[in-house]
């Protein structure tokens, strides 16, 4: 197992009135290569439980393992930890500070004491899978779209070459067009470069095109944990959580229930338009007889 | 009584200096918009990230003034210095992170702000936030801080802060995107009972194609032009066009037009999940 959580607990505030508990005894096991959707309403723990991944939390109780080590043992390089596991932050467009996007990028490297040469080849590289124009890379991070600010926060913390990239709502704000490159882009990522993602999000239908397991956040624990398909049949469940399932869950219920025999576990379009099309062959065959 | 938003050749140009080149590049954000709406009507403007919706959106309450053509808001011409409170007041503006809109360390004081900037006697002003709060849903929270508050919740007291200034026109810019899907659902029933209810004119940008659902009427912009307009349903029924400007339609549409191109008989632009299941069942 990559990371390992252990009956982790995490209380804000311990000893004082405004003691909360964020997190409940969890026990979460993430393996290599995964794609993991991460949802919650806003509050629900989320962003507690990611920062436990690579140590900006320290939990309460429980332990945190990375490669089978346990990361709050006197002695452990938590430095060198944070750039196995990069965090991506809501918004990082927002972090960027250099007089241009190359030197912006060549920022985390340089911070791992590596040589100005090979700090620039891994920019360069990072921006490349990020999908930023090489024209771009002397520009000021200051001007360049939104959309492209936020590929070159990514390719900051990929510029680190982590094992591990967690992201928080990495497409808030972008425009749909936007939306799928990136997140193309980063399931590009975890195929090419074997890289486990940790995608934070509050767009179902995303988590349904790209996870292969969701993680359900509610009240500091985990509600579910499984495949998409799987964690959306409990729709109704998660509606009393705050939280919904794609719009295209509730359209194959509906069918169904007025008789159409779909496939309510489809996620996706795609899915969805072939167990229409089934159902309606299916239909069509039974009337003749 | 003239239209509450009019725009005639509005364009708005800004000049980009750069430290390596002697000619400083004149940009050009938006061009040549006309644009016409009619009090209480919802309307809802689409576009990519960079196609000048927000440029425009600030243009309706004078945070920006036309370069060249001219920009009414209820009969008011932008452009006219003496008349930008006037403008302000008429028109209000919401932006999509609540946390950069809300200043008071009370939800009440927040909403105030407004009205009292306006000059408003105090005892009016507690008047205005009761009925402000009350029209979001958000009076019983009216002795809280904003920052414990969700991001639906603080969009909401952001909402009645604007609502407490009593303007005709309220503009939206994505409102909804820093919120889980409950927020998002919170913040446009608001939305859309201002406008049914309160007959307040609204002007909602979003990416979210589910929420344009509800709309009167329907612009898409792209390279600082209005490309497209029309009904949801006129719109949302060029699925490839909207995909060219770098949009989508809702899944349900989708659905549609993907089983409509297999060979299922089914009517065109469906917009709901109803509609869909009628067709087919």
């Amino acid at each position: 197992m990559l990371i390992e959580l252990k009956n982790v607990s995490y209380t804000y505030g311990t000893g004082t009135v405004y003691e909360v508990s964020a997190l409940e005894n969890i026990n979460l096991n993430i393996g290599e290569g995964e794609f993991i959707g991460v949802i919650g309403h806003t509050g629900s723990g989320k962003s507690t439980l990611i920062q436990h991944f690579n140590g900006l939390i320290r939990p309460s109780s429980g332990q945190v393992l990375f490669a089978g080590k346990d990361i709050w043992e006197p002695g452990y390089d938590l430095r060198s930890l944070r750039t196995h596991v990069g965090l991506v932050f809501q918004y990082p467009e927002n972090q960027l500070f250099e007089t241009d996007v190359l030197k912006d990028v060549m920022f985390g490297p340089k911070n791992q004491g590596l040589t100005l040469e090979e700090c620039e080849s891994r920019a360069r590289a990072a921006l490349n899978q990020s999908g930023v124009p090489e024209e771009l890379y002397s520009a000021s991070p200051f001007e360049i779209s939104g959309g492209q600010k936020r590929r070159v926060a990514i390719a900051g913390v990929l510029a680190m070459d982590p094992e591990v990239l967690i992201l928080d709502e990495p497409t808030a704000g972008l425009d749909p067009a936007g939306r799928d490159e990136l997140l193309g882009q980063i399931k590009y990522l975890r195929d090419k470069r074997g890289i486990t993602v940790i995608l934070v999000t509050h767009s179902m239908e995303d988590v349904a095109q790209y996870a292969s397991r969701l993680l359900v956040v509610h009240e500091g624990r985990i509600a579910f944990d499984g495949p998409p398909k799987k964690v959306f049949m409990n729709y109704r469940e998660l509606e009393t959580m705050g939280l919904a399932a794609p719009q295209i869950t509730y359209i194959m219920h509906a069918l169904r229930e007025k008789g159409l025999m779909v496939d309510v576990s489809a996620t996706t379009v795609a899915e969805a338009k072939r167990s229409i099309l089934l159902a309606l062959s299916r239909r069509a065959s039974e009337k003749q007889e | 009584m003239p239209s509450i938003i009019k725009a005639e050749k509005l364009g708005y140009y800004y000049v980009k200096y750069s430290d390596d080149s002697e000619n400083p590049e004149l940009i050009n954000a938006i061009r040549s918009i006309d644009l016409s709406v009619e009090r209480g009507e919802f309307i809802a403007v689409l576009g990519h990230n960079g196609s000048g919706k927000s440029t425009l959106a600030k243009h309706i309450n004078a945070l920006l003034v036309p370069s060249e053509g001219t920009m009414w808001i209820d009969g008011v011409d932008t452009g006219q210095e003496e008349d930008l409170w006037k403008v302000r007041q008429k028109a209000g503006m919401v932006f999509q992170n609540p946390d950069n809109q809300i200043i008071g360390t009370v939800v009440d004081e927040d909403v105030g702000f407004g009205p009292e900037n306006l000059g408003v006697p105090t005892d009016d002003i507690w008047k205005r936030v009761d009925d402000a709060l009350s029209k979001v849903g958000m009076l019983g929270f009216r002795d809280r801080s904003p920052g414990k508050l969700s991001g639906g919740q603080k969009q909401r007291v952001a909402i009645a802060g604007v609502v407490a200034m009593q303007p005709e026109c309220i503009v939206l810019d994505e409102p909804t995107a820093m919120l889980d899907p409950n927020g998002r659902k919170e913040v446009l029933q608001v939305v859309r009972d201002l406008n049914k209810q309160e007959g307040v004119t609204v002007i909602l940008i979003t990416h979210y194609m589910e929420e344009v659902v509800f709309a009167d009427h329907v612009y898409v912009m792209d390279g600082g032009q209005i490309v497209m307009e029309g009904t949801p349903r006129e719109v949302f029924s060029q699925v490839d066009v909207l995909k060219s400007y770098r949009l989508t339609v809702p899944q349900v549409t989708e659905l549609a037009y993907e089983l409509k191109t297999a060979g299922v008989p089914l009517p065109e632009g469906i917009l709901t999940i109803d509609e869909l299941v009628e067709a087919l069942c």
